[in-house]
């Protein structure tokens, strides 16, 4: 479909603004812009047709099942979208005097006392923007913590080989020296590789749990212990939440501080890559490192963005803690938990689960030997998903399972709905082994055949130009 | 999969050959190999020094970043030009397809010989 | 209320079908000890009707004010009707970052759109999907200009406090030096920065308009920066871009800025939006995922997550950012605002914005007591004198009016193409009877 600007028409417009009311004043000589501004010229109604086209090509939770594991993609509740949109709080300036945002401080208050009770944290801070930035906020909290001990010889973090690629990234951004250790063959922390690894330099651990093959780490006292006799400090990252909230806490697991992502775990929407909100939690004697805005709050912290966070993105997750509720959030947890288990029984005796054991709320399946088999490959099986208009799983992570399918049905999806997926990863999976030439070919029906990615990574081209 | 008798290699897949007094560094058919797509390479520039086993630049295929380490500690004297256009010369001759040259070499990484290089290769093949 | 649709009678036949009686047994591997015994400490839930009031409840203890003259990084911008509509859409609302580009080209396109009209505004050549903030971009440029010589931040004296700050944190983080260039009559001081410019030195941020609103001479400063070697660095107001020398004109390397007036609400500051532009030559050196356009299998034009291999999640350890979501639907946002101006449009908003701060600046100063702190030219904020600061501004409140923001030099105001010249005349007024009593 034609690109905004190959619709654009001189001098066309939508009258926005008006005449105005003061006079004008001349930009000051030197200070003008020359070039020319090319931004499109459009009528609204040729907008509304635009992005309504554009919008008929995005897949949403909203048109169907969406299994990306590590994603956590359950439905986004309408209420909370509602509640987002009051003017009472878009309409609030972040500098605001505290007597006239007494209602944005009760939203942060509120939403902070649910998250410190499910994550059994002391404090709360909702000023990261998103889970990689929480991770960054957190892992900060453990390096001024040892800065202000003195104790400056603690430069590694340690992190298991199935973590999130943010984790590694995360690490280095503050300055620590990665240290990976291998999973055991169960897909958890191999605790001997683990003690091999920690040290007096050592500063802390990051770990998900559920981790990233969506199994729960029944060492993880043992884990934690063993940080915490190195001098370390542990951080939990929060991606997985989803199995276990209300159920078992991190608190609880000897975790120092976590992320949470509000986006994935509480509901909010994803909005094709963001906004989300990555609201961190830690122990008391953590909270004095929390970061603050030097302009809303007070100069003399750290800081991550300006003002205090995405907030309307933690209204609609307060909206959606309120919901919930006290039996709600395990309740959520526990058919989370129910659904992947299911999932994953319905689609054994076809392709086969990386480990064969009860999950958490996702679960990976190991391609590979179905690969030598039929030649058919993880990407394959993806794609011929989207003929179904099923949203593909995740593919190729974790890292350490080879031809990795991830999947995370959610605790939203019907069993209905579980039933049909699993039929659709039968009938797949008996299709690579009698036409395979044909899911090497897939999508066949979507919007585009598979893109030359190739092509766009030699030949970059990253904006319109007139031709 | 080519292993040229004449050149040395690295166990982070460079080879190495001497020409001219000069030291010149590329990455092995296995390596192009295992990257697929090179979409992109990141060189030095010319008087930039070298630092055996350590990275020098690095090289992008679609899914895949990698390092490139020196073999040898040195100043770089020239660097392949054309592969900032065409990394795909990489894939087409990986051996022709030289990076740079380095001269006043000081110290050399211990580095294999084709026969050793290709039983290096067939061991990180099956562990991967 | 937890919005799973499985009915008790399909839990417990999906239960049966594990071969189990009790959902505890789903969570065998946690060890006993830990699971909760108690439930959660929180309220009990609640309907949709139940949590509508109740979260309306909270929005209404806010004061929403009827003219608001306060900017300092979130600016009250009128937002066309269309915007609203367009982001409000359930499958752009709810979809994940469009990994699968079969299934995402909505997306993907409109990201590629606002790529595109990002680099139009800015004057350069390639612009990534976002990050979170002004302040955050400010940070990830400092990030993406250091190189194994070049090590330290400069940054002006000048810029948001928040956005000195967030760099600040950022640079701890690395084990990195930052370095504040000091300001001389609320501008930054060319003389020092020169000063300060080393063969050590990396970048140089400043912001455009500054924290003061004044104009900097940013072409002079650049040309500094890039004698020195070092990369050049501008935050810019984005509506400002329709009338103002864009940073390219200004010779910047990178430009960065906080997009939130392209038709996002103020929300208590967020979520927001960060944009970063460069030049096609630090093109790979930019976080954060770009939208690129190729062809598919059959030859025709579609759009990808381009330059995938510089992201955390196959350079892991070794990426320049550990960015995974960004503000897609913000950009989104951005992109409607941007197209429903159209070049006209925001010029009209640049212009009114800076015509009713100079209506104002010349409305107080016309005030006995009330005095621009600063000279020099300025667009959209001032900084007056504040004798009584407390006072002008509680009187202001009464009236619905948010005045400017009390800073250290006196007071901030702004004034955006949305405030009436009534509330103009009318704060004037205030003000002027509070320095009377």
């Amino acid at each position: 479909m034609k690109l905004l600007f190959e619709k654009s028409v001189p001098g066309r417009r939508c009258d926005i603004l008006g005449r105005c009311d003061v006079d004008y004043v001349p930009v000051p000589e030197g200070f003008g812009r020359e070039e020319p501004l090319p931004l499109p010229e459009l009528s609204e109604v040729d907008l509304s047709r635009h992005y309504t086209e554009l919008n008929q090509r995005v897949h949403g939770v909203n048109c169907g099942f969406y299994p990306l594991g590590s994603c956590t993609m359950k439905y986004n509740p309408r209420i909370d979208e509602d509640m987002a949109a009051l003017p009472g709080f878009t309409g609030i300036h972040p500098l605001a005097p505290e007597s006239a945002v007494k209602g944005c401080r009760e939203a942060l208050d509120t939403a902070a006392r649910y998250l410190r009770e499910i994550s059994g944290m002391d404090a709360m801070t909702f000023q990261p923007a998103a889970g990689a930035h929480g991770e960054f906020t957190g892992v900060l909290l453990i390096k001024q913590y040892h800065d202000s001990r003195g104790d400056t010889g603690r430069t590694k973090i340690i992190v298991p080989d199935s973590a999130h690629g943010t984790n590694p990234a995360t690490a280095a951004m503050c300055g620590y020296q990665v240290v990976n250790v291998p999973s055991a063959p169960d897909g958890c922390v191999d605790i001997e590789a683990l003690k091999a690894v920690l040290g007096d330099d050592t500063a802390g651990l990051m770990l998900t749990n559920p981790n990233t093959v969506g199994l729960f780490d029944e060492n993880i006292l043992e884990i934690t212990r063993l940080v915490h006799q190195a001098g370390g400090l542990c951080y939990y990252d929060g991606a997985n939440l989803n199995a276990v909230m209300g159920v078992v806490r991190p608190g609880d697991m000897g975790f120092d501080c976590i992320h949470m992502n509000l986006h994935k775990t509480f509901a909010t929407p994803h909005g094709g890559g963001g906004p989300g909100a990555g609201a961190v939690g830690c122990k008391a004697f953590l909270a004095e490192f929390l970061p603050h805005s030097a302009l809303a709050e007070e100069p003399g912290h750290i800081q991550v963005r300006a003002f205090h966070g995405n907030f309307l993105i933690v209204v609609r997750a307060l909206t959606y803690l309120m919901s919930l509720g006290r039996e709600g959030i395990p309740e959520a947890a526990q058919n989370a938990v129910l659904n992947a288990n299911y999932l994953m029984e319905r689609i054994k005796g076809t392709f086969r689960p990386a480990y064969d054991r009860v999950c958490m709320h996702e679960f990976v399946l190991d391609l590979s030997s179905y690969k030598k088999e039929t030649g058919v490959s993880a990407l394959d099986v993806a794609k011929s998903l989207i003929d179904y208009g099923m949203h593909p799983p995740t593919m190729y992570f974790p890292l350490i399972v080879h031809e990795a399918l991830m999947l995370e049905p959610t605790e939203t999806e019907s069993k209905e709905t579980l039933d049909w997926a699993a039929e659709i990863f039968r009938r797949l999976y008996d299709l690579g082994h009698t036409d395979p030439a044909y899911m090497h070919a897939a999508p066949h029906h979507a919007q585009i055949g598979r893109p030359d990615e190739v092509r766009a990574s030699r030949n970059p081209v990253l904006r319109w130009e007139e031709a | 999969m080519n292993f040229p008798s004449e050149l040395q290699y690295s166990r982070s897949h460079e080879w190495l050959r001497t020409e001219d007094g000069a030291a010149v560094v590329g990455i092995s058919d296995y390596a192009q190999d295992s990257l697929g797509d090179v979409v992109f390479i990141n060189l030095p520039q010319e008087g930039d020094e070298v630092q055996a086993g350590e990275p020098f630049g690095d090289i992008e295929s679609v899914k895949a970043v990698s390092d490139l380490v020196s073999p040898v500690t040195g100043v770089v004297c020239a660097v392949n030009e054309a592969l900032l256009d065409s990394p795909e010369l990489v894939n087409q001759d990986p051996y022709d397809a030289w990076l740079i040259k380095v001269e006043s070499v000081s110290g050399t990484e211990e580095m294999l010989d084709a026969a050793e290089y290709e039983a290096f290769c067939a061991q990180c093949g099956e562990e991967g | 209320m937890s919005y799973v649709p499985s009915t008790g009678a399909q839990r417990r036949e999906m239960l049966e079908a594990l071969g189990m009686s009790d959902w505890r047994e789903l969570y065998r591997d946690v060890p006993e000890e830990m699971l909760l015994t108690e439930p959660l400490d929180i309220p009990e839930g609640m309907s949709e009707l139940e949590v509508s009031r109740a979260v309306t409840a909270m929005a209404e203890k806010n004061i929403r004010f009827d003219a608001i003259l306060r900017g300092a990084g979130a600016y009250d911008h009128y937002i066309p009707s269309i915007v609203r509509s367009v982001t409000s859409k359930e499958e752009f609302l709810t979809a994940y970052t469009p990994y699968q580009a079969e299934m995402s080209q909505g997306v993907l396109q409109s990201i590629f759109e606002y790529q595109t009209m990002i680099c139009q505004l800015t004057g350069m050549e390639v612009s990534n999907a976002s990050v979170y903030d002004g302040a955050t971009a400010a940070a990830e440029a400092a990030a993406m200009c250091r190189d194994r010589k070049r090590r330290v931040t400069l940054i002006s004296a000048a810029a948001n406090p928040d956005t000195i700050n967030t760099v600040r944190t950022y640079c701890y983080g690395a084990g990195e030096e930052l370095r504040i260039v000091p300001a001389k009559d609320g501008k930054t001081d060319p003389e020092a920065l020169e000063a300060m410019l080393g063969p050590e030195v990396a970048s140089f941020y400043v912001q455009q308009p500054n924290f003061f609103g004044l104009l900097e001479d940013g072409a002079a400063l650049g040309q500094l920066v890039h004698q020195a070697g070092a990369m050049y660095v501008m935050g810019c107001d984005p509506i400002s871009l329709g009338i103002l020398k864009t940073p390219a004109e200004q010779g910047a390397d990178v430009a960065v800025g906080e997009g939130q007036s392209l038709g996002l609400p103020l929300g208590f500051g967020g979520p927001y939006l960060g944009f970063m532009a460069t030049t096609k030559k630090y093109m790979r050196r930019l976080p954060g995922r770009i939208v690129g356009q190729t062809v598919d299998s059959a030859g025709e034009r579609c759009f990808v997550l381009s330059l995938q291999a510089r992201e955390q999640h196959i350079r892991r350890e070794k990426a320049s950012s550990n960015i995974c979501s960004n503000e897609a639907l913000c950009a989104l946002t951005a992109a409607v605002y941007l197209a429903a101006m159209g070049p006209e449009g925001l010029k009209e908003a640049a212009r009114q914005s800076m015509a009713k701060a100079h209506y104002l600046a010349e409305a107080l100063t016309a005030i006995e007591g009330i005095q621009l702190v600063y000279p020099g030219p300025f667009y959209q904020e001032f900084v007056t004198t504040a004798p009584r600061g407390g006072e002008i501004l509680s009187a202001l409140e009464a009236r619905g009016i948010l005045g400017g923001l009390p800073i250290e030099e006196g007071i901030l105001w702004c004034a955006t193409e949305k405030v009436s010249r009534q509330s103009l005349d009318e704060t004037a007024a205030v003000v002027r009877e509070v320095l009377a009593k």
